[in-house]
């Protein structure tokens, strides 16, 4: 089970997504790019917390936004996930390249059990 | 990430302090368990394709130490050791694992929970990876992340089509 060394830079991102109420404004967000109003209405939180949660946000670069006409809309940006979803496909890879191999060891104890004809069920 | 298709070792982070490793595999389950009991079939696979793997000491029962070492192509020897805390033949095993390389590895060590499921003739192999804590976790996979690995990857699954 040996695990692989990748270092990030991007800690502060992965704590900003650990706080509940950011949570819902990137499930919102996921569905699409919204105006801040709309957030406010689907979280029922008043605006100025919404304007707080998204800030933190923005500073990780999770969300970015745009001006839209009077209104502001914001999108959610992955990137900043991007090492550790990095890691787990390595290490992913990894374990592939291990049991590849262990494939072969059991076509191999497959056709012994049969060519002995002494398979228990 | 949730679709297992074999082949191919599907990685997910159950909790924060946790690592899971899945794969099916075409052949029975007692094969497969023969495969990783048996200290000759464990050398042909488990350094995969790292190194030669110089030592497999498997202790088979509660309580039994087990120890891996291979030797990397640059000549290091990478070694890992262990014990069994749980035996249930064909199904599951719980080993504790630490890394020689790690300071205080043995109190830092991982706890692994092999399963085995066997369904239509293939086998389902899980290791659930259960670090001592969060931050054994985050030195496992030396990130410094804090907190929200979870989260963000639940994120990974909605916003995956941003990295391409």
């Amino acid at each position: 089970m040996h695990c692989m060394a990748r270092a990030a830079t991007t800690a502060d991102a992965f704590n900003a997504v650990a706080e509940p109420r950011r949570c819902q404004i990137l499930d919102a967000l996921a569905g699409g790019e919204r105006p801040v109003n709309d957030l406010v209405e689907r979280l029922g939180l008043a605006q100025p917390q919404v304007s707080k949660h998204l800030r933190v946000l923005r500073e990780v670069g999770l969300v970015e936004v745009r001006e839209e006409g009077r209104q502001r809309m914001y999108r959610l940006n992955g990137r900043p996930l991007k090492p550790i979803h990095d890691w787990v496909k390595d290490y992913e890879r990894s374990w592939s390249r291990r049991f590849d191999r262990l494939d072969v060891v059991l076509e191999e104890l497959k056709e012994k059990e049969d060519g002995e004809g002494g398979s228990d069920e | 990430m949730a679709v297992t298709s074999s082949g191919t070792a599907v990685v997910t982070l159950p909790a924060d302090d946790q690592i899971l490793i899945k794969r099916q595999f075409a052949a029975p389950k007692h094969l497969v368990y023969k495969a990783l009991t048996t200290p000759e079939l464990v050398k042909r696979w488990w350094s995969s394709d790292y190194g030669d793997m110089t030592v497999a000491d498997i202790d088979l029962r509660v309580g039994g130490k087990w120890r891996y070492a291979m030797v990397t192509k640059d000549g290091d020897e990478v070694a890992f050791h262990g014990e069994y805390r749980e035996i249930v033949p064909n199904e599951r095993i719980v080993s504790t694992e630490a890394y020689e390389g790690a300071p205080d590895a043995d109190a830092n060590a991982a706890v692994n929970t092999v399963t085995l499921t066997e369904a239509d003739g293939a086998t389902i192999l899980t290791v659930l990876v259960q670090c001592p804590t969060k931050d054994v976790r985050d030195v496992i996979i030396d990130s410094g992340m804090e907190v929200g690995m979870q989260k963000a990857y639940d994120y990974l699954e909605k916003v995956a089509v941003s990295f391409i």
